[in-house]
């Protein structure tokens, strides 16, 4: 069994230090000297992109010598991930003013022109606490880094033809997103020096550690508690939210 | 009367239906219509009710008086059309799109804790991609020593294995936080699954590139239109991670990733990361949006709580339940399921009082590690109202808690994780209702 499903039962120190030092390493130091670790970053991913990652012949000590050794082409073609220091951003940039032009014709569909969500297509830009009941989860609000929004739009998005989208047009919706969320200026132009030093309101919002198990519930198997005090508090009956079970697929009408 | 001519006697009782069609037959072919349902709800005493109308004892039903379709007839076996209601359904106010969206299975139908291919429960971010296996790769690069592209021939070459376990999404109950909702098993608990799978541990595949120094996360990643991707501890890779082809027996259905996935045992379903095609290793997780935006939990401070990827202990009665309700007062036995993303299940208990007093249930073998296990216990009803519920304890000590309890600690806006014990009221004429108690 692993010591992550177990880190807070049986190794809790190592594991947990360990954790935090990968979770922690590349962040504060981002914090400390953005623009350098921004600088590293992009070289980082020039080079990840550029640099041969044929080994050597004599270097291939595979025990199947199953598959092939995948060419630096091939790679950078599905490597598309983003790191929040920046690193697999592609040259290019796009600024609020085209953003919101992509965004009209690729986005507002769905996502309404303001980024308010149509129906249940879910909104982007809020800056309402996290608080109380039902609170919005947007991009201004929630998301905790920058870099992540311009990695989701790439691969995801727009939703009926996912990745289909410039790096340009990327970094401008981006942009236009971030802008609606009055996280930048209407100056703001993203790029992949930008967009890693972009602070979210919400950066600080999660915490990486799982708290669980927070319960504290027990085997016990009689007169657990008095019985007067067991009382429905909710029930299911009557409420017209439950699809039938039964028959045909229910089409019920969206609440 | 000598032996043969009883026999004879009952012979022609059993033909009696055919050699007078007409009234008899229509009655037959009407039983027929109502199917299965009906004749297996029928109580023996409605059964008894029924001889002489229909293919009941005495009689000799017309299946059996006659040859029925041959071999591959169906080369492709699929349920018999009685169980035809017997599929997965979903709750069409949930989400936006039939793409971004997820059903449920039915698991008041579950028999054993193997989830049928067809059946088991479909969580999608960008639809069911038609993947062509001779055209899927898997690419391992990064912080490796040898980057790797495999073809799904290449992948089947590798040693293989074949482990049982369970899939759930974190986002199963979670309709149920602020109160209950649906009256349903279906719906509050069928966003789990559990199967065999088989393929090839990462460990394997891992040990073939080699990991480079300082390495410690992984980025799976689809194939899907989503490019679904989670970063992953490399320890949990290397514990007990598979990347499978192989689905109770068969090809992995489309619906689970097919050609290839991740099962990343015990953890939240969608780090199973399905249509897998890419791994890469790296020193630091990439906050993804699955991992931000999404499947985090916000707690009442407005603080979230991010990669809370273990499913914890959980349980839940099966029978009875809203969909297979009681009939009437008399012996019954109680069914469920119980898992833990840590291990074993070490017991379970049911209470029919609403938690005041419990009764240790029996555990049905086989009781594997982050599987679906079983549980069984006899109950005496009365025909007073009753309410049940199950609390799964696991190998660890765990013990699966109220959602009051819950409650109290994550308030209502979490989402995920629900792993609360479910409250079933049983009322007196059996009827089955989904609530939660104070």
């Amino acid at each position: 069994m692993s010591s992550w499903d177990n880190r807070n039962k049986r190794l809790p120190a190592v594991t947990m230090a360990a954790a935090l030092i990968v979770m922690g390493a590349a962040l504060p130091s981002r914090a400390a000297s953005p623009a350098d670790d921004a600088a590293n970053a992009a070289e980082a991913a020039a080079l990840a992109k550029t640099a041969p990652v044929m080994p050597a012949e004599s270097d291939r000590v595979n025990h199947y010598g199953y598959g092939t050794v995948p060419t630096a082409a091939q790679i950078a073609g599905w490597a598309i991930d983003i790191r929040p220091d920046g690193r697999g951003l592609p040259d290019g940039s796009g600024t609020v003013e085209h953003g919101a032009d992509v965004y009209a014709q690729q986005c507002a569909g769905c996502h309404g022109t303001f980024g308010e969500g149509e129906g249940r297509y879910p909104k982007l830009a809020s800056d309402s606490k996290l608080t109380g009941d039902q609170p919005t989860k947007a991009v201004g609000n929630y998301w905790p880094y920058a870099t992540t929004l311009w990695d989701y739009i790439n691969r995801a998005m727009p939703f009926p033809a996912p990745h289909s989208l410039s790096a340009n047009d990327v970094y401008a919706i981006t942009a236009y997103i971030l802008n609606l969320n009055n996280v930048v200026p209407d100056s703001f132009v993203a790029d992949r020096n930008s967009l890693p030093k972009v602070v979210m309101p919400n950066r600080h919002g999660f915490s990486l550690r799982d708290p669980r198990p927070d319960t504290a519930a027990t085997e016990c198997m009689t007169h657990c508690l008095p019985a007067a005090d067991v009382k429905i508090t909710s029930t299911a009956e009557g409420k017209d939210l439950t699809p039938r079970t039964s028959g045909p697929l229910d089409a019920m009408a969206p609440k | 009367m000598a032996e043969g001519s009883r026999a004879e006697t009952q012979r022609e009782q059993a033909r009696l239906p055919v050699q007078a069609p007409g009234r008899r037959t229509l009655v037959k072919t009407g039983l027929a219509m109502l199917g299965g349902a009906l004749l297996g709800a029928s109580s023996g005493r409605a059964a008894r009710a029924g001889e002489g109308a229909g293919p009941f004892p005495p009689a000799d039903p017309d299946w059996s008086q006659s040859v029925g379709p041959g071999v591959v007839d169906r080369p492709y076996g699929h349920p018999s059309h009685f169980v035809k209601d017997v599929i997965r359904r979903n709750v069409p106010w949930l989400t936006a799109t039939q793409e971004s969206s997820v059903s449920f299975s039915p698991l008041q139908n579950q028999e054993g804790i193997i989830t049928a291919n067809g059946l088991f429960f479909e969580r999608y971010h960008a639809g069911r991609p038609t993947v062509d296996p001779a055209e899927h790769r898997l690419l391992i690069h990064g912080m490796v020593d040898r980057p790797l592209l495999l073809t799904m021939d290449d992948i089947r070459r590798f040693p293989s294995v074949s482990r049982i376990h369970f899939i759930e999404c974190p986002a199963n109950g979670g309709m149920e936080w602020r109160a209950a909702q649906l009256n349903s098993l279906q719906f509050t608990h069928g966003m789990l699954g559990c199967a065999e799978w088989t393929g090839v541990p990462l460990s394997t595949l891992l040990a073939e590139t080699g990991i480079k120094k300082g390495a410690s996360w992984v980025l799976a990643e689809g194939a899907d239109g989503a490019h679904m991707d989670r970063s992953l501890p490399l320890e949990k890779c290397l514990d007990d991670c598979l990347v499978v082809y192989g689905q109770n027996g068969e090809a992995l259905r489309p619906e689970q990733g097919f050609p290839l996935r991740l099962i990343v045992p015990g953890w939240q379903g969608n780090v199973n990361i399905k249509w897998l095609r890419r791994l890469e290793l790296g020193d630091q997780p990439w906050f993804t949006r699955e991992e931000t935006a999404q499947y985090t939990e916000l707690m009442p401070d407005g603080k979230a709580r991010a990669f809370t990827w273990l499913i914890y202990a959980k349980s839940v009665i099966t029978f009875p339940c809203p969909e297979r309700p009681a009939r009437g007062p008399g012996l019954y036995e109680i069914r469920g399921f119980a898992w833990s993303g840590k291990g074993r299940i070490a017991h379970v208990d049911v209470s029919f009082d609403g938690g005041v007093n419990w009764t240790r249930a029996r555990l049905q073998e086989p009781v594997l590690p982050k599987a679906l296990t079983r549980f069984t216990a006899e109950w005496r009803w009365d025909g007073k109202p009753a309410l049940l519920q199950s609390r799964a304890v696991d190998e660890t000590g765990f013990v699966q808690p109220t959602i009051a309890e819950l409650r109290k600690l994550r308030g209502v806006n979490g989402i995920y994780n629900n792993n609360s014990i479910q409250t079933w009221q049983v009322k007196p004429d059996g009827s089955v209702f989904d609530v939660e108690l104070g």
